[in-house]
């Protein structure tokens, strides 16, 4: 079995953005980029697929400007078989970004794509669900356990009311949540070498995909700040402050 | 303008959330139906069709769709679509894995977590765990909203749609997805989503047996919901379904008490947007108070029991 998984090259997760002065976004220079986290995690257990004999091969996919290959070269020192970029300038949606693998994945006969849940910079938590969908396949978004048996996904979903199971046959898509797995630091030397690993290449139009943006991003804004607090001393005073604010009536 | 928005449901009722979803539709201009689908859910589809400004409700009453997955639910949607100019649902779990597949069987693009409707066709939504907002242009073709209940009022009742049975077979491909076991919601405590008051707990409990020392009594005296950082869930002191933040609950109560929590980015994309913060901490530096109305430094073990016997 061929494992797809997906990796966004994103803002790092501990760095707070700013938006621009004019609005026309979030400013990205000089600020430290990683791999999505989410997509951490469903390499993880791409990778733990494969160590448990359950996959072949473990494909990562990018999507993005040639720098995105720094997160390739990350996919392959945590162990990816394979890296492949889809050089794609500006803003891609979740649609075309769904389309695209899905072109990757009757390409390559992959019968298991592995995302993250969602991206920690536009947070659509979209892309995996458009991918099953096009593909006409099963889905497991949010996964916390994956449990793969005679062709059969046992997958325990983190869902707003506690835990979920749910069964689906493969060719699947699953999304990584939080919990499913802790993923592996690549050690020094398969960071080096990685660097000499090559990355595949393609083009949205090579693939026959269109992705022009069907949303206009208008401005982008702070949001509003809330008033600075006070520091209580006592709880006497802070029951009396909630009381005065409105926030203990029934 | 024709909407349809998707209702779901909570314990065998009509979550609560559907009624915030209903006016986000309003501000859309135009009809709206609504579409209850699941199996026995008569009692749904009425509470549905009484709220003001609901002109018809669709019912699809199969006992196929009690255990079935997202993707029968989503080919059901699909099927439905074509008379709608947009398709609206909670950013709930649900919605949230139900309707990008949606989109993407109608080749549309979907707009997540709007958090307001600026223009029929423009809606505001946070990115980057909310340290940013975007306002966007929907470019053609339909429109597929997940909508955040918290920032929308619930839409008042009053109404009596008609109900109408739709009878369609709904995909019954067990390869796609079939529910084997759903953990029991506990129905002793207020739904996080819904709660007026929300009490928080972060790692600095220490155990899962502190954590529900402390926090228990507070949340019986305020009739509050419990929620949890991810640190607090992570170490196994409350259950993933409390978790507030970026990926866990969004909650916007009247008042988020939060207790021992440090306030990472990521917990605070999913609270900072309640009404009265209180934030109970013992560094002083802790993000958490940067949000915070009321903040209190100091032993967390002490403050708490003193809190809850005050009240």
């Amino acid at each position: 079995m061929k494992i797809l998984v997906g990796v966004k090259r994103v803002v790092d997760a501990s760095f707070a953005v700013r938006v621009k002065g004019d609005h026309s976004g979030v400013d990205l220079d000089n600020v430290r980029m990683a791999m999505n986290p989410f997509d951490e995690i469903a390499l993880e257990e791409a990778l733990r697929l494969r160590e448990q004999k359950l996959a072949t091969e473990v494909l990562a996919v990018s999507i993005g400007p040639v720098k995105a290959e720094e997160v390739l070269r990350a996919a392959l020192a945590m162990g990816a078989d394979r890296a492949l970029l889809i050089e794609a300038e500006g803003r891609i949606e979740p649609l075309a970004v769904a389309k695209l693998l899905k072109a990757i994945v009757l390409a390559e006969g992959v019968e298991l794509a592995l995302l993250g849940r969602q991206a920690i910079d536009d947070d659509a938590t979209q892309t995996g669900q458009m991918l099953a969908g096009l593909l006409g396949w099963g889905q497991a978004t949010f996964a916390a356990k994956v449990e793969i048996g005679h062709g059969v996904l046992r997958v325990e979903r983190e869902v707003d009311t506690g835990l979920q199971v749910v069964e689906l046959r493969l060719p699947a898509v699953i999304t990584a949540d939080l919990r499913l797995n802790t993923p592996r630091f690549a050690a020094l030397p398969k960071i080096m070498a990685a660097r000499k690993k090559p990355i595949e290449r393609k083009t949205p139009a090579e693939l026959g995909v269109d992705i022009a943006p069907r949303l206009e991003v208008m401005r982008t804004d702070e949001p509003p700040a809330r008033p600075a607090g006070v520091v209580i001393g006592s709880v006497r005073e802070l029951v009396a402050g909630l009381k005065a604010a409105g926030a203990l009536a029934k | 303008m024709r909407t349809l928005v998707i209702a779901e449901q909570l314990n065998g009722r009509l979550d609560p959330q559907t009624a915030n979803v209903l006016s986000a539709a309003d501000r859309l201009g135009g009809e709206i139906d609504v579409l209850v689908a699941g199996a026995m859910v008569a009692g749904l589809a009425l509470a549905a069709s009484g709220f003001a400004g609901v002109s018809r409700v669709l019912v699809v009453d199969h006992l196929r769709l009690a255990h079935a997955a997202s993707a029968p639910l989503a080919a059901l949607i699909v099927s439905l679509a074509g008379e709608y100019d947009a398709i609206v649902a909670a950013a709930t779990s649900t919605g949230k894995d139900v309707m990008p597949r949606v989109a993407a069987l109608l080749d549309a693009t979907q707009v997540a977590d709007v958090t307001e409707v600026i223009a029929p066709n423009i809606f505001r939504r946070p990115i980057y765990a909310g340290n940013a907002l975007e306002a966007v242009r929907v470019l053609g073709g339909k429109m597929v909203l997940t909508i955040r209940p918290a920032f929308f009022p619930p839409a008042p009742t009053g109404g009596s749609a008609p109900m109408l049975k739709v009878s369609v077979q709904p995909d019954a491909d067990v390869a796609l997805g079939r529910i084997v076991s759903e953990s029991a919601t506990r129905g002793d405590r207020p739904d996080l989503a819904s709660a007026r008051v929300v009490v928080s707990g972060g790692r600095a409990l220490g155990s899962r047996e502190n954590f529900d020392r402390l926090l228990l009594p507070l949340a019986q005296k305020l009739g509050a919901a419990i929620g949890a950082s991810r640190a607090a869930v992570d170490a196994g002191y409350a259950s993933s379904e409390l978790q507030v933040g970026q990926t866990g609950r969004i909650v916007a109560p009247d008042l988020y008490i939060a207790i021992g929590i440090s306030g990472a980015i990521q917990h605070l994309a999913g609270m900072k947007d309640s009404r009265i913060i209180v934030a109970i901490n013992s560094d002083a530096t802790a993000p958490i108070f940067s949000v915070a109305d009321y903040g209190m430094v100091g032993d967390l073990f002490a403050i708490v029991p003193e809190l809850t016997a005050a009240l």
